[in-house]
């Protein structure tokens, strides 16, 4: 996937609320890459532009070539997954089918499952470590069972990209590092290609390919090492009050 | 796998039991008559009395087949609301959408009684009657979904619906205050409920605009699976939100405005119906509640109608009320015991 002089952000009649102008991104296949920004900097926002929740202020957004406006959403849909910070609405909804759900754009008017949907669903949910637990509602999962579960619904979805909007915001540490070594599992034994919005900037340090580092003057992009390197982390934030520390990889008071 | 089988097995209990509700809905009114007679009367044609085979086939059966189109078509609408709306409590009456019809045949009656004249037969039919419950209903419901755009609580969607429900109530007195004491009756009247008046052919014209109800709903029901997820996922999975609104934004106003067109008003059904069934069926799997919320918004509402006839007497009491006894303490005992109302 890549974008051309895209620009993103809100527009309500005729006024214009533009949080980033002319990215030129690209997301290599089989690559982790960690956006990383403060908060209301618009990072949620380009992950809806990019899975075409949101439509652009400018630009456009090409996968494999293609503009991805050009694209019906059910042949969207086989190409990117997308894992949200929203939680569900309450339902009896079992955690099978809530991963068969991911099946959805590929199965016939009424959903049904035939034998290769279901194999890629019981994989789905082994590899999500919930076999067992398939039968339960999805609201007696614990936080980290239930992200996991939402990840491999996008998994089952069968898609090259898949975009997470702040997966590990609801966990605990150990969940949120477990999260990470998941989802660069996926990147690279199923190829997948992955994008993280985040705030864990040791991890994404750490298990990114590539990081995004959004701030008001638009997003640079580099491996982990050499914006750190650099000192181009620093411009994340505030510098007057906090700043990266390269041996820790986190963030001081000054 | 078992659980599909256990609920195979509960639709399959469910059916028997709605038949043979069905068979003691007939044979219990102002006259009571054998279920024996009933059987051999609906199955040969040939009741053990020439005047019972008569109350059987022209005013019995046509109410219970009536009944029969109002539980389910109600139940089905209340399900397509809460889901759409991700909102347990939402259904056709709460939302104002009932009231919506009900303005809409408060404008037909009291409003060809004011212009009088000409105008003043038009009131009296039927079908007429749907058209505007159904064009009513249709508005009520495009207006609450324009609005709930704007908003993201679910629970200020409900309170939209009630403002609605209160503006059509406002409107519906304007009107009455005009209209003759003659049309006001029978609007009143219509507002009680009643699944007793309708004759053959105007059994075939409900009939025929539920089977459009219905299969107006068949290309949305795949997606609504997915809005259980919320709409941002459904999209993410493939669902193409503006048409399957559109779908059942169709299927919830033909459904609602005709049976309110033909049958008044009825309350609860559509909320506690859904809420019976998903209780007993531990799943959200539309392909599943829906028929069985079909099934048991038609055994309620039979089970009402038997009631409301007070077996054995001249009497029947307004359908509507008894749909409320029956739907209210369902939903106050579902929050209360179960603390749980879901999609």
């Amino acid at each position: 996937m890549s974008t051309k002089r895209l620009s993103i952000g809100y527009a309500s009649g005729k006024r214009k609320t533009i949080l980033a102008e002319n990215l030129d991104l690209c997301i290599e296949s089989s690559a982790v890459i960690c956006l990383l920004g403060q908060n209301g900097i618009g990072k949620s926002t380009l992950l809806r532009t990019l899975s075409k929740m949101q439509p652009p202020l400018d630009g456009d957004i090409l996968l494999e070539g293609e503009s991805i406006y050009s694209i019906a959403r059910n042949e969207l849909a086989k190409k990117i997954g997308l894992v949200l910070t929203e939680r569900i609405p309450e339902s009896n909804l079992t955690v099978y089918e809530m991963v068969a759900l991911g099946r959805q754009p590929y199965t016939n008017w009424i959903g049904k499952m035939v034998e290769e949907d279901k194999e890629l669903v019981r994989r789905a949910l082994k590899g999500a470590q919930l076999e067992e637990l398939a039968d339960m509602r999805c609201d007696e999962l614990s936080d980290g069972q239930l992200q996991r579960a939402m990840i491999f619904r996008a998994v089952a979805q069968d898609t090259k990209l898949i975009l997470l909007d702040e997966p590990t915001a609801h966990l605990d540490i150990q969940h949120k590092i477990e999260t990470f070594q998941l989802l660069k599992k996926l990147a690279v034994e199923l190829g997948r290609s992955i994008l993280i919005s985040t705030h864990e900037v040791q991890l994404a340090t750490q298990m990114a390919d590539v990081l995004w580092l959004m701030n008001a003057d638009g997003i640079t992009s580099g491996s982990p090492e050499d914006l750190i390197d650099e000192g181009r982390i620093n411009e994340l934030f505030d510098r007057n009050t906090i700043h990266f520390d390269k041996e820790t990889r986190q963030f001081r008071f000054k | 796998m078992n659980k599909t089988h256990s609920n195979r097995l509960i639709f399959g209990f469910l059916l028997i039991l709605l038949v043979f509700m069905i068979l003691v809905n007939i044979s219990f009114g102002s006259v009571n008559i054998p279920l024996r007679s009933v059987v051999s009367s609906l199955f040969t044609g040939q009741g053990d009395r020439e005047t019972w085979n008569y109350i059987i086939l022209n005013y019995r059966l046509p109410k219970a087949i009536t009944a029969l189109l109002v539980g389910s078509g109600l139940s089905v609408s209340g399900l397509l609301m809460q889901t759409l709306f991700r909102n347990p409590l939402a259904g056709p009456y709460v939302l104002g959408i009932s009231s919506g019809a009900s303005l809409g045949v408060a404008l037909l009656i009291l409003g060809s009684s004011i212009l009088g004249g000409f105008w003043s037969v038009l009131g009296n039919s039927h079908i007429l009657t749907s058209v505007a419950a159904s064009l009513g209903s249709f508005l009520v419901l495009t207006a609450v979904m324009l609005v709930s755009r704007q908003l993201k609580n679910t629970m200020s969607i409900l309170i939209v619906g009630l403002m609605f429900s209160s503006l059509s109530a406002a409107l519906i007195s304007v009107l009455a205050y005009f209209s003759s004491a003659e049309s006001l009756q029978r609007f009143t009247f219509w507002g009680f409920g009643s699944l007793g008046n309708l004759t053959w052919t105007e059994l075939v014209v409900f009939g025929l605009i539920y089977v459009l109800a219905v299969i107006s709903l068949l290309p949305g029901i795949k997606a609504l699976n997915s809005l259980l997820l919320g709409e941002n996922y459904a999209k993410s999975i493939g669902i193409n939100m503006q048409r399957t609104k559109n779908l059942i934004l169709l299927s919830t106003s033909l459904f609602t405005g005709v049976i309110t067109a033909f049958a008044g008003p009825i309350a609860f059904i559509g909320l506690a119906a859904p809420h019976v069934t998903k209780l007993v069926l531990k799943t959200s799997d539309h392909r599943v509640v829906l028929p069985v919320a079909a099934v048991v918004g038609s055994f309620i509402m039979l089970i009402s109608d038997t009631i409301a006839q007070l077996p054995g007497s001249e009497y029947t009491l307004p359908i509507n009320a008894i749909t409320t006894l029956f739907g209210a303490p369902i939903v106050i005992w579902l929050l209360v015991r179960k603390r749980r109302m879901v999609l």
